[in-house]
């Protein structure tokens, strides 16, 4: 770490009003097309087929402006935004930001892509089903499991898919009214809670213990003929990987209940571990983070899921199909669960996720994983070595990220997670994250190394945590008075967060709420 | 092949040297000794069976074109099609903004280092409420069909009620993905979702029918505007005052392009609006393209506090007169209360957000307006040219906005047997309406928007006469 030297990064800042101040009355961004003259003579004004009840009286209050100045009020946003591209984004851990090649856009890009609507003759639609089918494959060699729908727009989508897939599964047995819980982790994604809430279920949650994951016990007295379903992150985002995971699954087979585990975390275990060799039911990967579609300031996104043989009737229409010439749309599934989402899925982050499998191929795929963890592990070893850093658990072997503790460092200095985020984005990596609430890891923070990252990046990473822990140390206001260095000051008046009459989601009510309020 | 292969570009630690000085450092011997907590019986043996790898990006690039090249595309031919996914012209400005490498690959940068990715967010929100009349819009999620679910959902929350009213003239996928969202009978927080006819003559909500169903076990009515079938509500205030009698929430879901003519739902009484932002500079993708958005009233803080969907303020910072933007109530949501939270809420369809907010920007008050003239005025002339053709009637009257209902019952043909026969005139024809409405067999919705000229619905008239009268299909 001793060559390693903070960078003197300097954001670009550039004091940009919001685009609704910045109207100057009769400019214009655009011309659009205007109804031709013969059109003109033959149909009447749009006011004569617009009741007048519901016909606008006022034009809506949006911006006027000119192209350029459009497009430079945006782009100037763009130099304000730091992204995965230009960071080093090792800060964003669970979120597995790894590299989006830049050919996958171009192919979005085309019009065979993005000019397709989803209602077309499947006749004319082969290419975009071929792409659906193709990549149904990968996922079934990845998870070895029988069948995929790649409809989920997210991964808490697909962790919805698994609830109503359970749901129907156990009303098809007649046993739904009885089996009205699901069980998951504290360390499982919050949407392995919330997905079978909102799907109608009560859930348990079960705590880790001193190793860092929950004992069998604990599942064990958990169970009972009430449990649906059980959904686990494995590894879980501490970055502990389950031992006994292949016993989980057992003590809630022996229950009649089914097994799902999230795959957030699936970029250690390519080609290393499937979900069926540990028994699971379903699995799902995020498309947007183990497989390389890029995150678009949290989405377009893909969540697709994966299940045995038995749970396939109760997957969402339509199915992909292909009967050795063609490919079909199957939405004759009596027992299927019906629609999560409309059409049929993400087509164009389907196409990058498959476009990167095929760049790698089997061996590529393993090596994204080996060298992640070995990645993660390099990177804790530089970690644990800074003042103030610990990470909790008797289990010390982690895979893909870690989740560290800064309480010692907030303990002795003042200098908690938030506190150390603020000050090391200053060093132009972006902002680290800390955990999913609650915080069951007191002052976490989650960085995660994927295989995207050189041995470079690993140390300037480490580095610029160092950087923070030795300021925390000899002088902690340097670190409480951050940052220094970004696009705008610090932020006060934080309880408009929280206070009706303080908050302002839009600049409407902004104007009518405060700016009012402040005018005499 | 050789090894060096393996030093793909996207792995730069795959460098022999550079992997074993940090097995070295960590002390292993290869990476695979790190796998260690994963037990041997668990551990996959053997490759995958997977294709791949295309060893160059040329070689790949070439592939996947290959691939693509068997889809047909609404450029390649002329595209009616609608029915939740629009063809609507994406200004070269969006583009350019949506492609910038900054934005397309944020994730979940914080309030300063992506203060520029949450400025848009804020101003799509902004810009959105001006067009909705509404004061709160929370950021967007999947597509139009949850975002209704979501809307139905919030509304039993707030009225502590179980039972919604949906209209018949609603997007099938749409209440199909609702549904969902209800839940059996079986489970105890089930939603009844029961709809309300439309009349058949004008596509209008039947009041009447309204009128018998709605009780004071009812949460909400949802209707839209204009409705999947194409038609524009007249009668809306009047039913968000029915609605608001019986203390249900009035839910309009509204394709956001028809509003430079149609009024904002906030001004005829709607509490909650959801609806899609595709049709704002988002091109189709074969349905990629879908963003649901939730708005609503900000009188009361019940509706932020029951919205599942993320939420962003404006606030101050330590400069005078200078803006941040950070979630507001961040722990009513899924990420705050995991199963007690509102619902759920995950990564969905932040870039689109982007698309909109410079779409809105670029086309303006005036823009929305015009664009709004073109589209129904092309649409009514695309209906008289249709309905001149023997057999052909035009269904549910003239007040629509840019899709209708073609009746070809008459021609003794199926919409399916038209349809193949356009598809020889490189058109693809208006979405079979026969399957999702029983009351309209044989029946076509069709979409005509700013990119068809008058030539290209010529053209579509010209095709469907041979079809129909000369080619006999």
């Amino acid at each position: 770490m001793g060559q390693t030297k903070v960078r003197g990064y300097r954001s670009a800042r550039w004091d940009e009003p919001i685009i609704m101040e910045m109207s100057t009355p009769g400019e214009r961004g655009v011309f659009v097309p205007l109804v031709e003259p013969e059109i003109k003579g033959e149909i009447a004004e749009a006011s004569s087929y617009i009741p007048a009840s519901v016909s606008r009286q006022r034009p809506p209050a949006l911006p006027e402006i000119s192209q350029h100045q459009a497009l430079r009020h945006y782009l100037r946003l763009s130099q304000q935004t730091m992204g995965m591209d230009l960071a080093n984004d090792i800060s964003e851990g669970t979120c597995t930001m790894k590299y989006s090649p830049k050919v996958h856009d171009e192919l979005c890009r085309l019009p065979q892509m993005a000019e397709l609507h989803p209602l077309q003759d499947e006749e004319t639609l082969q290419g975009a089903l071929q792409i659906l089918y193709e990549f149904r494959d990968i996922l079934r060699a990845i998870s070895g499991l029988d069948e995929v729908s790649l409809q989920g727009g997210g991964g808490a989508h697909a962790a919805f898919i698994n609830a109503a897939v359970v749901r129907a599964y156990h009303a098809s047995r007649g046993e739904l009214p009885r089996r009205d819980e699901f069980i998951t982790t504290m360390f499982s994604h919050p949407c392995d809670a919330a997905a079978p809430a909102t799907a109608g279920f009560k859930v348990i949650t079960l705590m880790p213990d001193e190793m860092g994951y929950p004992p069998l016990d604990q599942l064990k007295a958990a169970v009972s003929e009430r449990t649906a379903g059980v959904m686990i992150t494995n590894p879980e985002d501490t970055g502990i990987y389950n031992p006994a995971i292949d016993r989980f699954v057992e003590v809630v087979h022996q229950a009649g209940a089914l097994a799902f585990t999230d795959q957030a975390n699936a970029n250690s275990v390519l080609g290393i571990a499937r979900a069926r060799d540990a028994g699971f039911d379903a699995c799902h990967f995020n498309l947007h983070k183990t497989f390389s579609s890029p995150h678009g300031c949290a989405g377009p996104a893909a969540g697709a899921y994966c299940c045995t043989q038995e749970l396939a009737p109760f997957l969402p229409v339509p199915v992909v199909t292909f009967d050795g010439r063609t490919y079909h749309l199957d939405y004759d599934r009596p027992l299927s669960i019906g629609k999560v989402r409309e059409f049929y899925g993400n087509v164009p982050v389907v196409l990058r996720a498959l476009a990167w499998c095929l760049s790698l191929g089997p061996r590529g795929l393993r090596e994204v994983s080996e060298i992640a963890v070995l990645n993660n592990n390099y990177l804790m070893k530089k970690l644990l070595a800074i003042r103030g850093v610990t990470m909790p658990y008797e289990e010390r072997r982690r895979l893909d990220q870690v989740r560290f503790s800064l309480r010692q460092m907030k303990e002795e200095t003042g200098i908690g997670c938030h506190e150390f985020q603020e000050r090391q984005i200053d060093f132009g990596v972006q902002s680290v994250w800390t955990s999913h609430h609650p915080f069951v890891v007191p002052e976490p923070i989650t960085p995660e190394p994927c295989e995207t990252y050189s041995r470079e990046d690993l140390d300037y990473w480490a580095e610029t945590a160092a950087q923070v822990s030795r300021e925390a140390y000899n002088e902690p206001d340097k670190v409480l008075g951050a940052p220094y260095n970004q696009p705008i000051a610090k932020m006060k008046g934080l309880e408009a967060l929280e206070e009706h009459e303080r908050w302002a989601i839009t600049w409407r009510a902004y104007q009518r709420k405060i700016k009012r309020r402040a005018s005499p | 092949m050789t090894d060096d292969y393996f030093i793909h570009p996207y792995i730069p630690n795959a460098v022999p040297e550079t992997k074993r000085a940090m097995l070295r450092e960590i002390g292993k011997a290869s990476a695979l000794d790190i796998y260690e907590p994963i037990p041997q019986h668990l551990r996959f043996q053997g490759m995958l069976d997977v294709p791949g790898p295309i060893h160059s990006e040329a070689e790949l690039k070439r592939h996947m074109k290959s691939i693509l090249a068997k889809n047909v595309s609404c450029e390649d031919y002329l595209s009616f099609l609608g029915g939740g996914c629009w063809q609507h012209y994406v200004p070269a400005a969006v583009d350019e903004v949506v492609n910038r490498a900054e934005f397309i690959s944020a994730y979940d940068g914080l309030y300063y280092t992506d203060h520029g990715k949450q400025q848009v967010k804020f101003e799509y929100a902004s810009q959105l409420a001006e067009l909705l009349e509404l004061d709160g819009v929370g950021l967007a999620l999947y597509d139009w069909g949850t975002v209704a679910g979501l809307s139905l959902r919030m509304a039993c929350r707030i009225t502590g009620r179980s039972q919604v009213l949906v209209a018949a003239s609603a997007g099938p996928e749409r209440v199909a993905v609702a549904r969902t969202l209800c839940g059996p009978a079986e489970v105890p927080s089930h939603i009844a979702l029961e709809t309300v006819a439309f009349d058949p003559a004008t596509g209008e909500l039947n009041l009447d029918d309204l009128r018998a169903k709605i009780s004071s076990a009812t949460a909400a009515v949802y209707i839209e505007m204009p409705t999947y079938l194409g038609t524009i509500e007249g009668r809306a205030a009047e039913i968000a005052v029915i609605a608001h009698m019986h203390g249900a929430q009035f839910i309009v879901g509204v394709d956001p392009i028809s509003l430079g003519l149609l009024a904002g739902p906030g001004s005829y009484g709607a509490d909650i609006v959801c609806g899609d932002v595709q049709s704002l500079g988002v091109h189709m993708s074969c349905g990629g393209g879908l963003g649901g958005f939730i708005a609503f009233r900000d009188d009361d803080p019940v509706y932020a506090s029951e919205c599942p969907l993320i939420l962003f303020t404006i606030l101050e910072t330590e400069r005078e007169g200078e803006y941040a933007f950070a979630e507001m109530m961040e722990e009513r949501t899924s990420y705050g209360l995991r199963d007690k939270g509102k619902d759920w809420v995950g990564t969905g369809a932040g870039l689109w957000m982007v698309a909109s907010s410079v779409y809105m920007t670029l086309l303006g008050p005036k823009g929305f307006r015009e664009l709004g003239d073109t589209v129904i005025r092309r649409a009514h002339y695309a209906a008289k040219r249709i309905a001149e053709i023997p057999g052909v009637r035009i269904g549910l009257g003239e007040a629509f906005f840019k899709e209708f209902v073609v009746d070809f019952s008459g021609t003794g043909k199926t919409v399916a047997e038209i349809n193949k026969a356009l598809l020889g005139h490189h058109i693809f024809g208006g979405h079979d309406l026969s399957r999702d409405f029983p009351g309209l067999a044989q029946c076509a919705l069709y979409c005509v928007t700013e990119v068809h000229t008058k030539n290209d619905i010529d053209r579509l008239a010209a095709a469907l006469r041979s079809v129909l009268v000369v080619e006999g299909v």
